[in-house]
């Protein structure tokens, strides 16, 4: 019943956000209001981990697979592709490298900064 | 034979694990990134496809049950970022500074890129929303009066591109912290850079899970600023 229980709980959470995605007038996917109502859901303590631990480490771990149908699709666009083949090939590849540098580089520089001038606060108990 | 074969739901699904499982193969033998699983599904899949000249439709009625486990496993994405909670409890202003970073620079690399290459303002807009999740970005696009087809398209190649190159950037620019990789493969490149960062480790994907839903939800509010200005 563990893996039954879990799944249920899983797709549950995925329809209530399915429905909200249907009345809130935002271009925010289902998943998304479905994480976040996940997260809220074990954080308020109304699920424990137990409650979805395994199965969402399964489908976690196949998840790679599930872009496979999308990504195929793209033998269907590249009709509007190439016209500006090359054009968009850089601004695709450049801003992807751009972008997980600055965000990466960021992130890195504010955590160096913190740790070196506040020692002592609570992000060192953490770590 | 054939139309029976490539009718059964079976068929798309079947093609797509035994490609990945050949990508997967392929890597943990020769150890190169360039064998991505994901990567080398696509491009085994795309030619079997055209030379067994068998519509994409036809292969999609099979694998969109693939694609239907995207919505309660990108849910999923809760529980590691539930189990890093005080990760983000210590760190949030060196993520959220991240974060913001790479949305911001996204918007401004698209700008200056479709300036230099004289893109036309609807060309422009429909690579706007390229490194968020293909759900809000569609709808960015659209939104925007951008081509709806051309940014999904880009967005998974952006995705697709992420996974394979995120060790990669991640070494040239010397991004070592686990938060930070994280935080910057999420942000670049979405939920299926996020399929890599999970691989590399429980904080990685956790972080780079929390980016999908920051970055799409700021790259909502930036690009309709952004689009006034070109």
């Amino acid at each position: 019943m563990k893996y039954l229980k879990q799944f249920g709980i899983i797709i549950f959470i995925s329809f209530i956000g399915e429905l909200m995605h249907g009345m809130i007038p935002l271009p925010v996917p289902a998943s998304i209001y479905g994480l976040v109502i996940m997260l809220l859901a074990l954080v308020s303590g109304v699920l424990k981990l137990s409650d979805v631990k395994e199965t969402a480490a399964l489908l976690i771990e196949i998840m790679p697979i599930m872009f496979i149908p999308a990504a195929v699709g793209l033998m269907d666009s590249w009709g509007v592709i190439r016209p500006r083949l090359a054009a968009y090939a850089v601004i695709t590849v450049v801003s992807l490298v751009v972008v997980m540098a600055m965000a990466g580089r960021a992130t890195q520089a504010v955590l160096r900064w913190e740790k070196r001038h506040k020692g002592h606060s609570i992000g060192k108990q953490v770590k | 034979m054939a139309g029976m074969v490539a009718d059964s739901a079976y068929f798309g699904v079947t093609v797509s694990l035994l490609s990945y499982g050949i990508g997967w193969f392929l890597n943990k033998k020769t150890g190169m990134a360039v064998f991505n699983p994901l990567l080398i599904s696509i491009t085994l899949t795309i030619p079997a496809l055209v030379v067994g000249r068998i519509d994409y439709d036809v292969y999609y009625s099979g694998a969109k049950y693939l694609s239907w486990l995207l919505t309660p496993a990108t849910v999923c994405l809760a529980v590691p970022l539930y189990e890093k909670l005080a990760l983000l409890r210590s760190d949030w202003k060196a993520i959220f500074t991240g974060i913001v970073s790479g949305v911001l620079s996204s918007l401004l690399c698209v700008l200056l890129l479709s300036a230099a290459f004289g893109l036309g303002h609807a060309d422009y807009v429909t690579f706007l929303p390229k490194s968020i999740t293909t759900a809000i970005g569609i709808g960015v696009s659209e939104e925007l009066g951008g081509h709806v087809n051309l940014t999904a398209a880009v967005i998974i190649i952006t995705g697709v591109l992420g996974n394979v190159l995120a060790p990669l950037i991640c070494g040239i620019f010397r991004i070592t912290e686990p938060v930070a990789k994280g935080i910057a493969i999420g942000t670049a490149s979405h939920a299926v850079g996020t399929a890599k960062a999970m691989e590399m480790g429980e904080t990685e994907g956790a972080m780079s899970s929390l980016s999908i839903a920051v970055s799409g939800i700021l790259t909502v509010a930036g690009a309709s600023v952004f689009a006034q200005f070109y």
